[in-house]
């Protein structure tokens, strides 16, 4: 299965069910007050997911490594490198 | 009218073909060659026993085109990091018909460190990354593929630890993650590192991958599952990355992941641009829908 279908087959899932208690299609006798609930829970669901989806990326961003290091690292291993080859006769 | 001969500039591998300094540089090497000898045998008996209970063997894969400042240093760093370590390795420049003169330094560099150790597999023209990978493991001996880009960005040093993390864990893939642990970038603005982690972030939503950096293309493969992931992968660019982590899980393959540091190319300009973008979500949204 792919991941298109796996979502597709989670969105139809969440969908009916949502359907079934907002509109009460198998006549459940679902009381007013969960119904009221349940009708604008696919807006919240997509707020919720929006704030964790920007909150992670905005986290993320923030803490990820600067690697000053590394970079350091690697330029004197560039000068060492140069030096070393030039001696083994290499002509940049 | 011979005139525009006189006003194009002549082509480098013109230049290169009527250099008569050609043989010059190559006793140069013979020479050097000559006077490293004793150190170079010193060398291999010291790490022979570390060898002999290993047999495995390391190919490095370099697709280059326009590298000649670079390549120079990756193969120093390289030859360096696997000396250090006393694993078995041989690394194989795949050269795209670089025209800034790519291949002769790589020519020199065989001369160096000898040709068991620097492979030249040039091809003509600039052909696809994938392309690249079936010509270097047609001739690969090793029985493990380590691919890196050769613009300094992936450090040699990381190598030794996903060898280590590979052995460990018995893993048929181990990538270099830069999102996680000690991993990380330098070089990049805060505009850059928006983009990349929200890329990430929407790329592991929607196709749960199973390693936190599917974009990045240090790696190590077991040759024979490099060869099955490149005849299935069909993308091209950050997308073929992606593609063979993707398929990798899908065929049942174990990742392991390594914490790198990517420092932003050295020398040269590196590019993410509007179309950068809507190629990478093309080909999201192309793996979204096949895989």
């Amino acid at each position: 299965m792919t991941k298109l279908l796996e979502w597709l087959l989670g969105v139809s899932v969440v969908v009916t069910a949502w359907g079934l208690l907002t509109f009460d299609l198998l006549d459940l006798k679902v009381p007013q007050v969960y119904r009221e609930v349940v009708w604008p829970m696919p807006v919240y669901l997509l707020v919720v997911f929006g704030c964790y989806s920007i909150a992670t990326v905005g986290y993320r961003v923030a803490t990820f490594n600067d690697c000053e290091e590394a970079a350091q690292e690697l330029q004197a291993q560039i000068k060492e490198a140069k030096l070393d080859l030039k001696k083994k006769g290499l002509k940049f | 009218m011979s005139y525009s001969g006189h006003i194009l500039p002549p082509c480098r591998w013109q230049y290169c073909a009527i250099q008569p300094a050609l043989p010059l540089w190559k006793q140069i090497i013979e020479e050097d060659h000559r006077r490293f000898i004793i150190p170079s045998n010193m060398a291999s008996r010291k790490s022979s026993s570390k060898r002999q209970a290993n047999k495995d063997k390391y190919s490095v894969l370099l697709p280059t085109y326009n590298e000649r400042e670079n390549l120079p240093l990756i193969v120093w760093l390289l030859v360096k990091y696997f000396g250090e370590s006393g694993y078995d390795y041989e690394i194989i420049v795949i050269d795209d018909g670089s025209p800034d003169g790519t291949l002769q330094v790589a020519q020199q560099l065989q001369g160096i460190y000898g040709a068991h150790r620097v492979l030249l597999r040039p091809r003509e023209k600039k052909l696809g990354l994938g392309t690249a990978y079936i010509h270097g493991i047609k001739h690969a001996t090793g029985n493990f593929i380590i691919i890196m880009d050769a613009d300094l960005s992936h450090h040699p040093k990381f190598i030794p630890e996903f060898i280590q993390k590979q052995k460990e864990g018995g893993f048929d893939v181990v990538s270099g993650t830069r999102y996680s642990g000690n991993g990380g970038v330098y070089g990049w603005d805060l505009r850059r590192k928006l983009i990349s982690r929200g890329a990430n972030f929407l790329t592991q939503v929607l196709l749960r991958p199973g390693a936190s950096d599917l974009t990045g293309s240090f790696r190590l493969y077991k040759k024979e599952v490099l060869e099955q992931l490149v005849d299935r992968c069909v993308s091209k660019g950050y997308v073929f990355q992606m593609e063979m982590i993707v398929r990798a899980r899908q065929l049942g393959y174990s990742i392991g992941e390594v914490p790198i540091s990517f420092v932003d190319r050295v020398y040269g300009e590196s590019k993410l641009g509007g179309n950068e973008i809507v190629s990478f979500l093309k080909g999201l949204l192309t793996l979204f829908a096949t895989t």
